[in-house]
């Protein structure tokens, strides 16, 4: 075996993972405040492409302001979606809750084409394509950076939770009724939550568009991002972290041993093998709270 | 007015266990069924089918799924995948030779077997983490269909289905696969009508409200899991095998793909989980709704003299979708057969129950 190729496969397919990562945080967000599987995330990715795309075309602002202002407008669509629609069906049983979601995934997906149009766009964020050489180690930069940004973002989230905002949404994390007993407001919080998840859906949607084009694909990374939300745990986002790096190294490694054997594309497999072993064995994931109902 | 009763009072168990208990709805089922037969006379055959068509295969398919759903409570989103089963291992039967009769039941049972490996995961977990293994289940079924040549039928995945031929007859015209999609649904229909009747459904039902509790009063939830899964199964491999042989003709792995899936769930929930007129509704708004709407939106734009895109026009249909599906949960979370009982109940006791308020 080629160690040099192997761990430039590990490698790159943990930066990869970083950015599976970055899709993810955004539904454990979600799920950790209100227990609600955000299965529009990947809507809500594509749109953030769009959007950004948008403002920067359309508009003709440069691209360092445009991604701020994007943000702001998702930061404004999330907290609208959930005062609009969840709020409403808050306490409903998980399967209407997870068909809203569909729904609300099949709007944002089919709204932003009718706009925009489906032929896919590039985002031109200027990282250059040469590859970085580490030794005898390709690296593409944009991947590189792409995981720069979801370890930003986590340790942002991170120092987020530790401020007075974030103390109320771990709370409402923890006990619902808990928090409202105390005078905290849980439909704010929730509200809130959808919001970062918006903004993590622009700074995922730049990325994924630099790198495959702002176009339908963006809202296929949805399975990838449960895979790693799972894995790690639902509502931990250093799980999400995590489990996105094992889950990218997995996927690559494992791709390149499959592929020759079953005639290429073997990693939707690996991916839906992952998501179901961890369900049937460890339903809670690596860092997840421990209270999943088995039968 | 219409039902000339003053409420449901039953005196026995014979008319308590009746399936229509009111003589009203009977009447209704026996018109709508009339009509039924009628319609390839009185319906030009472009719409017969083009929308008749669909619609009663994807009801008898919906209702599948509404069983292991709706009855059962148990996510489903593979539901696609286990159609591709029926509809593969009934056109690979009818291929080599075997009566279509036969091929039929072959690709139900075939998917009852594939069928009930999802409920395996069911037995392991419940709710989110049961749709999300299903899902995988899917993806996972789709790459098996892509990517073997020997049962998506060579290098262009497409599969020609063979004529359609039943108790001797051989099927081609558009009356004939008409009435090959209204006998499954009446069939399956009759089936989900008496299912609530019998001591299947409600154990299906107590499994559903309390799988514990259904335990404690003799239900083996395991079995009946099982069971709901493979019977759904055997519905919707003889629905995806009817669906190929009688409207696309050409078995291909996109008619069965997750968007299919999430398709026949949204269905089955807008219609109603548990309500066997919502699934006809409900199949009725998701399937003709959006092409009903964007024929209106290109009619109404022309009328005006607005150019629409053409990549617009294409993609709304989709966003119409999607926005009925969120427009119902959120005006009805239980769905339209919930609105449908809501009208029938209030114009039941119509108008004497005016004087209560």
């Amino acid at each position: 075996m080629d160690w040099v190729f192997l761990s430039e496969l590990a490698i790159n397919g943990a930066l990869t993972g970083l950015l599976y990562s970055l899709f993810a945080i955004g539904l454990v967000l979600i799920y950790k405040a209100s227990s609600v599987p955000n299965l529009a995330q990947g809507g809500l990715t594509m749109v953030g492409a769009y959007v950004v795309l948008a403002l920067a075309r359309d508009v003709g602002l440069p691209l360092w302001l445009a991604i701020p202002l994007a943000a702001v407008v998702m930061f404004g669509l999330g907290f609208g979606i959930e005062r609009v629609a969840l709020r409403r069906l808050a306490g409903r049983p998980v399967v209407m809750i997870l068909m809203l979601t569909l729904g609300l995934d099949i709007f944002l997906r089919g709204t932003t084409l009718a706009i925009w149009g489906g032929t896919s766009r590039s985002m031109e964020l200027g990282v250059s394509y040469d590859p970085l050489f580490l030794g005898d180690i390709f690296i593409s930069r944009i991947h590189l950076v792409g995981a720069g940004v979801a370890l930003a973002l986590f340790v942002a989230f991170m120092l987020f939770f530790r401020t007075r905002t974030g103390i109320k949404l771990r709370a409402i994390a923890d006990d619902y009724m808990a928090s409202w007993s105390v005078g905290i407001s849980v439909e704010r919080g929730v509200g809130l939550s959808w919001a970062l998840a918006s903004v993590v859906a622009v700074a995922a949607g730049v990325i994924w568009g630099e790198i495959q084009g702002v176009d339908q694909a963006l809202s296929l990374l949805l399975l990838k991002g449960l895979t790693v939300a799972v894995l790690g745990g639902l509502d931990s986002i250093l799980g999400a972290v995590i489990a996105g790096i094992i889950l990218g190294v997995v996927e690559n490694v494992g791709a390149d041993f499959l592929d020759p054997l079953v005639g290429g594309g073997s990693r939707e497999l690996i991916v839906a093998a992952v998501l179901i072993l961890t369900v049937m064995i460890r339903p809670h994931g690596l860092f997840g709270r421990h209270d999943i109902e088995r039968v | 007015m219409f039902y000339r009763l003053s409420g449901v009072h039953h005196a026995n168990y014979v008319s308590d266990s009746r399936i229509f208990k009111v003589p009203a709805d009977r009447n209704l089922a026996a018109f709508i069924f009339l009509i039924g037969i009628v319609a390839p006379f009185i319906i030009p055959s472009l719409y017969l089918n083009s929308y008749m068509l669909p619609w009663l295969i994807w009801t008898a398919a919906a209702l599948g799924l509404n069983l292991v759903t709706g009855w059962a409570g148990q996510l489903h989103l593979g539901y696609a995948a286990v159609m591709a089963v029926g509809a593969y291992s009934a056109i690979h039967a009818a291929r080599f030779g075997v009566p279509w009769e036969f091929a039929l039941i072959i690709g139900g049972l075939a998917s009852s077997v594939i069928g009930s490996l999802f409920a395996f995961a069911a037995l392991r977990v419940k709710g989110l983490y049961l749709a999300l293994t299903t899902l995988a289940m899917q993806f996972v079924m789709d790459w098996v269909l892509t990517h073997s040549p020997a049962i998506s039928g060579g290098s262009h995945a497409s599969l020609q289905s063979p004529t359609l031929a039943l108790l001797g007859q051989d099927i081609t015209s558009d009356t004939g696969y008409y009435y090959v999609a209204f006998g499954w649904c009446v069939l399956v229909t009759i089936f989900m009508l008496n299912l609530k009747r019998t001591g299947l459904g409600r154990a299906l039902v107590a499994v559903r409200e309390k799988d514990f509790a259904a335990a404690i009063l003799g239900v083996n939830s395991f079995y009946y899991k099982i069971l709901a899964f493979a019977t759904s199964s055997f519905i919707a491999g003889v629905s995806g095998a009817l669906l190929v042989a009688t409207f696309f003709f050409l078995a291909a792995p996109e008619q069965f793909s997750v968007n299919v899936s999430i398709q026949v769930l949204a269905m089955v929930i807008v219609g109603g989980l548990g309500s066997i007129i919502g699934s006809y509704f409900g199949v009725a708004l998701i399937l003709l709704v959006p092409g009903l709407v964007n024929g209106l939106v290109a009619t109404l734009s022309e009328w005006m003299g607005v150019q629409i895109d053409v990549e617009t026009l294409a993609h709304i249909p989709n966003a119409v979708y999607g926005a009925l599906i969120v427009i119902i949960l959120l005006i009805e979370p239980l769905g339209l057969g919930k609105l449908y009982g809501n009208i029938r109940d209030y114009l039941m006791v119509w108008p004497f129950d005016q004087f209560k308020k």
